[in-house]
């Protein structure tokens, strides 16, 4: 894999098809925790931690595990509960060995393993990079980077949107619409903004 | 009976998942660009949320309490694998459609959500109606969504055009437009809630 196909991958998973505003995966911790910028960034960051590792494994366990027996409408089952492991055990070595590390994301590791942007990945990895049941050559570094990527186009969706709703707080809105309509209406805009980068064609 | 007609009909307004709860956005917007996705993936939505709630409320006194969650995830991760190949094999297109929305029902908020909060203390028939309830307030949530975009955004009803010459606000067929449109319902409703408070 060179480095014209990673810049493919970033640009496809960061902008084009942003996880959160145009795939729709993760919205739900996109609305409830981009109230502030600080726990957003922490949000951000294990997302990615835990996108990155969940490609890697859930790839070795399809490639080395489903594909050969001829288990892959096992897939989902297996995915998801390796991933909830994971994030389970991440949380205890974090706890043990970084308390102050802990406490910064501590609340939020557990709320990442129903988080749709982690399965999502694992999948869209599977769907992607093997065809026919077949891993495509370089499957394992596209998968990686895959998983970077959209960790990384999480955490610039809910940068923008915790800076634009931190300065929200300030303004005077209607009664209605505010918080979870309002947090919409401008995940809406910028999607719409985003939907610009559709020109990018590779 | 009267009581199992409560269970149920909190669902669908008092508690409907998506407009009152607020969750299990993401296959709602995803899907919501016709009115056959929607329909199809709320169908999905249901049955597992009905086998999920019957099997946990069924379990729930033999789990033990640490490892309750991982276990609630492999029980709706079975219900999601059947639905899945259900839908391959008698319905190709919708599953094609709904693409990779159909695994990702494992990690919607709302069957976790009714498992956690619902169907680990409720009896069998209370969670099987309760997962009924939501099931139907999802799939009603669903296509009043999905009926403003494609109608508004592709100028279609289950793919039928009604008016002729009428002009598609193409955006409301794009992401954003689904977003835009849930943010605005929730607004709608919650002028509604407070208009009768």
């Amino acid at each position: 894999m060179n480095a014209a196909q990673f810049l493919t991958i970033f640009i496809s998973a960061v902008f084009i098809y942003n996880v959160i505003l145009s795939r729709f995966l993760g919205l739900c911790s996109f609305i409830a925790i981009s109230k502030e910028t600080k726990p957003a960034l922490a949000m951000s960051l294990s997302v990615m931690f835990v996108t990155t590792m969940a490609s890697i494994i859930t790839w070795l366990i399809y490639r080395f595990l489903l594909v050969p027996f001829n288990l892959t409408y096992l897939r989902t089952i297996s995915f998801i509960l390796v991933i909830a492991t994971f994030v389970q055990l991440v949380e205890m070595i974090i706890r043990k060995i970084a308390p102050p590390l802990y406490r910064f994301f501590g609340i939020y590791l557990p709320l990442i393993t129903v988080n749709c942007a982690v399965l999502g990945v694992a999948v869209l990895n599977v769907d992607m990079f093997f065809i026919n049941g077949r891993a495509v050559q370089g499957s394992f570094y596209y998968s990686v980077s895959q998983g970077i990527c959209v960790g990384l186009g999480y955490t610039l969706a809910m940068l923008l949107m915790s800076g634009i709703r931190e300065r929200l707080d300030l303004c005077n809105v209607p009664d209605c619409v505010k918080d979870f309509p309002l947090a919409f209406i401008i995940a809406s805009i910028m999607s719409l903004s985003f939907l610009g980068f559709n020109g990018f064609r590779f | 009976m009267k009581k199992y007609f409560k269970e149920f009909l909190r669902g669908i307004i008092k508690e409907n998942p998506t407009f009152v709860l607020v969750l299990g956005l993401c296959p709602t917007l995803a899907v919501s660009v016709s009115l056959i996705n929607g329909f199809g993936m709320g169908i999905a939505a249901t049955f597992v949320l009905l086998g999920s709630n019957i099997i946990i409320s069924l379990i729930k006194n033999f789990v033990p309490d640490r490892i309750r969650i991982p276990c609630y995830i492999v029980v709706i991760a079975t219900f999601v694998t059947i639905t899945e190949l259900v839908m391959k094999a008698y319905s190709p297109a919708l599953n094609r459609a709904l693409g990779i929305y159909v695994p990702l029902i494992v990690v919607n908020c709302i069957v976790l959500g009714r498992a956690e909060a619902y169907a680990s203390k409720a009896g069998v028939i209370n969670s099987l109606f309760d997962g009924l309830g939501m099931g139907v307030g999802f799939i009603l949530a669903l296509l009043l969504i999905s009926g403003i975009r494609e109608f508004l955004g592709v100028g279609k009803v289950f793919g039928y055009t009604l008016i002729k010459g009428f002009q598609p606000i193409l955006v409301l067929a794009m992401p954003s437009g689904a977003l835009l449109v849930i943010g605005l319902l929730l607004g709608f409703f919650n002028v509604l809630k407070n208009k009768k408070i």
